[in-house]
């Protein structure tokens, strides 16, 4: 911190300057916290990683429509559990050629086997007009990323058993599960911090019962009771309200245990001496919470926020892959792990097993960058390195 | 020590009131009953309905309905299964054993190899092996086991070592008792390992913590300084009070290790509890979904009450109040 004199007073000022010119120090202001933790968080080579990847995955999510080569509903019911399509640099005397995809042909609907037909040839081509689509919900446009001419067909990572091509689902499935973390996220963080906040300020009796509630709540096993609050979503509404009454469970299973930790920190922080002259000069109690003793939670909160985003996503998963969350013909990649939930269609169809990969990779990038960012706000841990002590963290 | 045993176990008894009413609520939040369906059945009469009701106290306000079914709670009476057409106790039973025997064993598994590496890790600090450690359990930590019990089914596929699925063989009833344990321990592999993956991470790492704070503290300098073995310090001294805290994380993993082997069960077939009560929310079989809810926090609870009564002995600093 810079020595701050009293604002408008000029004898102030020139005291200050003369002190300064009198030691000689050199003009050097301190870094600002938040400063400071963004530069170690730079330096810390596999929360940027996580970063990148979590962005990276919200970008193809939000740009779905153009990066994916079909509707979310586009269905090929000829091309059902269709292995992903080879797309060929090389044509037939091995010469270097443009991209091109064959066509194929079921010749074994029994195992499911695809053959290439080698009489069928389709180009790759970028920025084609493909199936229509809104841009950002208003803009009527057609234009995708990449495509082939109809009746070929380029499914990246295969077909479901109805013919639906995967990758393209995959992108737009996976607006729900990287949003709904987010989502469940401005739900339980508000709860849980405004009730943590609660019952460690006045303590005693208050927070004797509210923490009885809150434990409560915690000693169910977290997915035991997000089936049992699921099976009580009645079965026939609109997928829009379903995904909000998801969100509202995620929360109200998770918020517990942040409160517990919020309770905590506030017990310690109340009895802070600044905190006492701010009660002293008559400051009311949600003045108090809002501007004295909740910023001080924040970098705690930063971190379990990028934790809990990844727990949420867990929990979406987990129930649509059960069939209890999002429902058909939507789709989260938990949702479409789903269609590998059976022995035969999984070792006939392996490449069912994609969507999998990317809630992994979601889940790995938040907890590397939660991970990063718990040493970068931790005022204790060493600037360097990159790699810190951690404690618990959740999983499901 | 007794007086803490009995004050934890009396804390207890608001608990699982609570537990029981936060099920309760919410089973009634669902809409209609279970009734509903049999009342779509043209086969079953309205008078029958009428009568069901009647047996299973439907008819009578929700606060009756609660403190009945409680009663029937403190007698063992979980109440009826109507798709199994037995006491929902019975249904329980078995399953609650599946699901211990499945969770303890990963959590062995677990314990077993994370503490060695926990150590290694510790031991050498920000070298290589420690680097690699920490981002395989990072990553270890983010596969969902719903994503790596099919990877794990497809291996066994594939590779035909292990059984795909399932507790027992076919001919699982016609094997002699060794024969039998055997069979279950050769199904539990894939689980065990599947389950224990995730479980490992969180274990190491704290493993390592724990042990880098012991390495720092004095009476391991002290050891060193007087010409212990480098071994004799490191296992005797530092690792026996690095352990320690683990203990109690044996609460904190079973919450943990319940909820992730609710969806493998699902997969692997594993005829457990998670496994019954994703059956029981399908079917709307009411009377098992509360029980399985309220026997799984029990489990919960007494798990995280085993953790704390362990700590509480093993380390003197603990205090009874």
């Amino acid at each position: 911190m810079t020595n701050r004199a009293p604002r408008g007073s000029k004898a102030a000022k020139a005291a200050t300057s003369a002190l300064h010119t009198l030691v000689e120090a050199p003009e050097v202001r301190a870094e600002s916290p938040t400063r400071l933790a963004w530069r170690k968080l730079r330096r810390h080579r596999l929360a940027v990683s996580g970063g990148a990847v979590v962005l990276s995955l919200y970008f193809i999510t939000i740009f779905a429509e153009f990066l994916a080569p079909y509707s979310l509903d586009y269905t090929e019911r000829s091309k059902f559990l269709h292995p992903p399509t080879r797309i060929h640099l090389l044509d037939e005397d091995r010469r270097p050629s443009w991209p091109f995809v064959y066509g194929t042909l079921l010749v074994d609907p029994g195992l499911r086997r695809y053959q290439e037909d080698r009489t069928e040839r389709y180009p790759l081509r970028f920025f084609a007009a493909g199936e229509p689509y809104r841009f950002a919900w208003v803009i009527p446009a057609n234009i995708r990323l990449f495509g082939v001419e109809k009746p070929g067909h380029v499914f990246l990572m295969g077909t479901d058993q109805f013919g639906r091509d995967q990758f393209s689902r995959i992108l737009y499935g996976g607006r729900v599960s990287m949003f709904i973390g987010i989502y469940a996220l401005l739900l339980t963080l508000p709860i849980g911090v405004a009730y943590g906040a609660i019952s460690g300020y006045f303590g005693r009796r208050v927070d004797d019962v509210m923490m009885r509630v809150a434990e409560i709540v915690m000693s169910f096993p977290e997915f035991y009771l997000l089936l049992a609050l699921a099976s009580v979503l009645p079965p026939q509404i609109p997928s829009s309200q379903r995904l909000m009454l998801i969100i509202l469970i995620l929360s109200f299973v998770g918020w517990g245990g942040l409160a517990r930790v919020i309770r905590g920190m506030v017990l310690v922080l109340r009895e802070l001496e600044y905190v006492q002259a701010a009660q002293a000069a008559g400051a009311r109690v949600p003045y108090l919470l809002a501007r004295h003793i909740i910023p001080n939670t924040a970098s705690f909160l930063i971190v379990s926020a990028s934790l809990g985003v990844p727990g949420a996503i867990l929990g979406e998963s987990g129930l649509s892959f059960l069939g209890l969350g999002i429902q058909e013909p939507d789709a989260s990649w938990g949702k479409l792990l789903a269609s590998a939930n059976s022995i035969q269609t999984l070792t006939g169809s392996p490449w069912l097993l994609w969507p999998g990969a990317f809630i992994a990779a979601a889940i790995a990038g938040y907890n590397l960058l939660g991970d990063g960012l718990r040493d970068a706000l931790d005022p204790r841990s060493r600037s360097g390195g990159g790699f810190g002590r951690s404690r618990r963290r959740r999983r499901a | 020590m007794i007086r803490y045993v009995a004050r934890r176990l009396l804390q207890l008894i608001p608990m699982l009131l609570g537990i029981t009413l936060i099920t309760f609520v919410v089973m009634q939040l669902a809409p209609g009953d279970f009734l509903s369906e049999m009342r779509m059945n043209p086969v079953v009469s309205p008078e029958r309905i009428e009568q069901m009701r009647h047996n299973f106290g439907l008819d009578q306000p929700k606060p009756v309905q609660y403190l009945r079914w409680l009663g029937g709670l403190l007698r063992g009476d979980f109440g009826y299964s109507f798709a199994f057409q037995i006491p929902v106790l019975d249904l329980i039973g078995t399953r609650v054993g599946n699901t211990l025997l499945l969770n303890v064993s990963a959590f062995l598994f677990a314990w077993v190899i994370a503490v060695p590496l926990g150590i290694y890790s510790a031991l050498n600090n920000y070298r290589f092996g420690d680097h690699a450690l920490t981002v395989g359990a990072l990553l270890g930590i983010s596969l969902p086991t719903f994503f790596t019990g099919l990877l794990g089914l497809y291996f066994a596929y594939e590779t035909k070592w292990l059984p795909i699925g399932g507790m027992t063989s076919v001919e699982y009833d016609f094997m002699d008792p060794f024969g039998k344990m055997a069979d279950v321990a050769w199904h539990l592999v894939l689980p065990v390992i599947i389950l224990g993956l995730g479980g490992i991470a969180g274990l190491m790492r704290q493993m390592r913590a724990n042990m880098l704070e012991v390495m720092e503290q004095d009476y391991v300098r002290t050891a060193r300084s007087k010409g212990l073995a480098g071994g004799v310090v490191i296992w005797k001294h530092a690792v026996r009070n690095a352990i320690n805290p683990l203990i109690t994380l044996f609460g904190f993993a079973l919450g943990g290790l319940l909820s992730g082997s609710a969806i493998l069960e699902n997969i692997i077939g594993w005829p457990g509890l998670g496994n019954l009560l994703l059956e029981a929310v399908q079917k709307k079989d009411l009377y098992v979904v509360m029980g399985s809810l309220v026997i799984g926090s029990i489990m919960l609870v007494t798990g995280n009450l085993i953790s704390d009564l362990l700590l509480a002995y093993v380390d003197p600093r603990v205090r009874y109040d």
